[in-house]
């Protein structure tokens, strides 16, 4: 029997009539079929738009087609082919697959599931998970146990046996300097990448491969969304925000699964801020966990700066408000291989991306020390410390904490063991480190996912709110006469 | 006595004006010598001062009733027989001249007692309608008003926003699937097939479900 139009899938006549009449226009080689990009352009697919009006010079006049079928129809098209696919689709499928009653679902399982959606459970559940899952294997095993053996190995052998090396063969001290000095690329930038930050990101991403793996993530998404649109967040914003706890400059490029430039900035802005890394966490912890009172008055001011930002930018930032919707998939036992193929992958792909900036981070403070900037800074940041009540040797904690963050926690960490800080300054400083300016990988990627003029704005903010934060709670502490 | 057809469309038009876009009077213009005009006067539908026309309440009942056929045609021919979007207004205009009360019913009962025409304007309620609220029965609905547990049929997707509707659709969710909700708060979850969803609340409006099938 002969067909008017190749019949592929039963679209109407006037379908298929504009398909035609499309395909007739298009001249250049896409690579693909001319009537894939003829039905595209049917659908409005702003890509191929762009690449058809790029590539063709009868651009007006398949506009011209487009809409004449949309006038055609009421529903727009895209949902009437659509449909018509669906129907072909169960045309094909019905008489050839037979649906067997729904198999009688594992009764436990489904328990697990109506559990894991219940509003009520999913928040102590939450804590069991970040208890167990964050605080106990990242922090204390990773960021403790594991830190602590591979930076040993780092003092102990590799970092005298490359001085020793550098220092025989090169005369030079600047470049001595670049490569083993204080802020050398191989003592501190290699360091820091393999004693210190492996270990902790490490571990986080196995804990997130797993809690992935196991469907869990678009269930808190789903509990959390009502929460987070009071921040101008979807649901799906708490995926790069949890993985912020394991490092920013990750969760920054993670945020590009977020819809809207509107969700992108405002969570590059919580995470630039609020949300502190597992390296930086660590430290803090340290720092103020013989004094838990201590502790308790950093979570609670960052939480609350965490809300009141996002709460703010909702109401400020203009764009389309955000829309929540995603598949949730069963529950299921994670697998190990695919834990293990997704720690590996990301431990890699962090390790390209982020190592070239720890050399560059070392290289830029080699730089900044020759050419003297590096003490202007210090003592240009003097001012404002002195202004949150700290005494004038932390401005350097905090041009360090803008290399990486927690390296500017460690400095404070050798201010206090010369009892340099009270437990106040030490709340003070713990907490004006923390929302500080973002490390310079973080800033970087910063500039490359969100452009120049949103970055700077972001980090001006930053800087700005930070301190005002800090001056903030001293002012109320000296106010209350609140001395810890 | 049966309105003629001219009238009726007059009386429509009228109707829309005055409780829609709330007019207090329309200019009668050059209209002023159609016979249909004089004719809907006579009837008691409308008032004519100088050269104004004003609806009398017998006007609005009747209006209300036209406009209420007509979009309820409308809602049939898009629903049921995918008429084009060319020819529903045209083809509406003439159907809606042979309903009668209890066909209007019938049709508006099969429709499941749509609430805006396809050009997203308000369908007038119905007695039927009123009823149908009582006894919850093949009613469309919005997923949001649907209980949990229940089970019901996709009937429609409708919003403005296409933004929307793309978003529902990347999940795959089209008219004619079962559907059964599993959660309301803090999020929509339903089930359909052997998936399960979430979504959010001004997403959840826009699904148009069949309850009771």
């Amino acid at each position: 029997m002969l067909e008017k139009f190749p019949k592929k899938i039963g679209y109407t006549d006037e379908i298929e009539f504009y398909i035609t009449k499309i395909e007739k226009l298009l001249t250049y080689n896409y690579k693909i079929a001319k009537r894939a990009i003829a039905l595209l352009l049917l659908q409005e697919n702003e890509e191929i738009l762009e690449l058809v009006k790029s590539n063709e010079k009868n651009f007006k006049e398949i506009l011209n087609i487009i809409n004449e079928l949309k006038n055609i129809y009421h529903q727009p098209i895209f949902y009437i082919i659509n449909i018509l696919r669906q129907r072909e689709a169960s045309n094909i499928i019905k008489d050839v697959i037979v649906f067997s009653d729904k198999k009688k679902k594992n009764i436990f399982k489904k328990k697990l599931e109506d559990i894991f959606i219940n509003p009520l459970i999913g928040g102590p559940i939450l804590l069991f998970i970040l208890y167990y899952g964050l605080y106990k294997f990242v922090g204390v095993f990773g960021a403790g146990i594991l830190v602590d053996f591979l930076e040993s190995k780092f003092e102990n052998f590799i970092n005298p046996f490359f001085i020793n090396l550098v220092e025989k063969y090169i005369n030079f001290k600047p470049i001595v300097d670049l490569l083993v000095g204080d802020y050398g690329i191989i003592t501190l930038g290699f360091r820091y990448a393999f004693a210190i930050v492996l270990p902790i990101i490490f571990t986080f991403f196995f804990v997130f491969a797993i809690i992935e793996d196991s469907g869990y993530l678009p269930r808190l998404a789903m509990l959390v969304d009502r929460l987070f649109k009071k921040i101008g967040l979807s649901g799906r914003a708490v995926i790069p925000l949890i993985l912020g706890f394991g490092c920013d400059t990750m969760a920054t490029i993670v945020t590009r699964t977020l819809p809207t430039k509107r969700e992108k900035i405002i969570a590059t802005l919580l995470l630039a801020l609020a949300v502190p890394c597992s390296a930086q966490m660590g430290v803090i912890f340290a720092l103020l966990s013989s004094k838990p009172h201590a502790l308790i008055i950093w979570f609670f001011v960052i939480f609350f700066v965490f809300l009141i930002v996002g709460f703010l930018s909702s109401k400020i930032l203009p764009g389309e408000r955000p829309t929540f919707y995603m598949e949730i998939p069963p529950l299921r036992f994670p697998e190990f291989k695919n834990v293990f193929l997704k720690t590996f992958t990301r431990l890699k792909w962090y390790f390209l991306e982020v190592l070239p900036l720890f050399i560059l981070a070392s290289f830029l403070i080699w730089i900044g020390k020759i050419t003297g900037i590096f003490d202007l800074m210090v003592k240009l940041l003097e001012y404002p410390v002195r202004f949150i009540g700290l005494p004038k040797e932390t401005a350097i904690a905090f041009l360090f904490g803008f290399f990486r963050r927690d390296y500017g926690a460690a400095g404070l960490y050798d201010l206090k063991k010369s009892n340099l800080l009270s437990t106040n300054q030490l709340v003070i400083a713990c907490i004006t480190l923390t929302l500080f300016l973002p490390c310079i990988a973080q800033f970087l990627v910063n500039l490359k996912e969100r452009g120049y003029k949103n970055a700077f704005f972001i980090s001006i903010f930053v800087l700005f709110f930070s301190f005002s934060v800090g001056f903030l709670v001293n002012l109320i502490f000296n106010f209350f006469k609140i001395s810890l | 006595m049966k309105l003629s057809e001219r009238a009726q469309e007059i009386l429509e038009m009228l109707w829309v004006q005055f409780e829609e876009k709330k007019q207090k009077a329309v200019n009668l213009g050059i209209s002023k010598v159609d016979p249909a005009i004089s004719e809907l006067e006579r009837y008691g539908y409308i008032n004519i001062t100088s050269d104004r026309i004003i609806l009398t309440d017998k006007g609005k009942i009747e209006g209300k009733k036209l406009v209420r056929r007509h979009r309820l045609s409308e809602r049939l021919f898009v629903d049921i027989f995918d008429i084009k979007k060319t020819s529903v207004h045209p083809i509406s205009c003439q159907f809606e001249h042979l309903i009668y009360e209890e066909v209007e019913e019938a049709i508006c009962t099969l429709l499941g007692h749509p609430k805006f025409c396809p050009h997203g304007q308000k369908i007038p309620e119905g007695n039927c309608c009123i009823k149908s609220k009582e006894i919850v029965s093949k009613v469309i609905k919005p997923l949001t008003e649907l209980n949990v547990k229940e089970k019901a049929k996709i009937a429609y997707l409708h919003t403005q926003d296409t933004k929307k509707l793309q978003k529902i659709m990347a999940l795959g969710i089209l008219p004619g699937m079962s559907i059964v909700l599993l959660q309301k708060f803090p999020s929509y979850v339903f089930e359909i097939g052997n998936s399960q969803y979430a979504i959010d609340e001004s997403l959840a409006k826009c699904i148009f479900v069949r309850s009771g099938s």
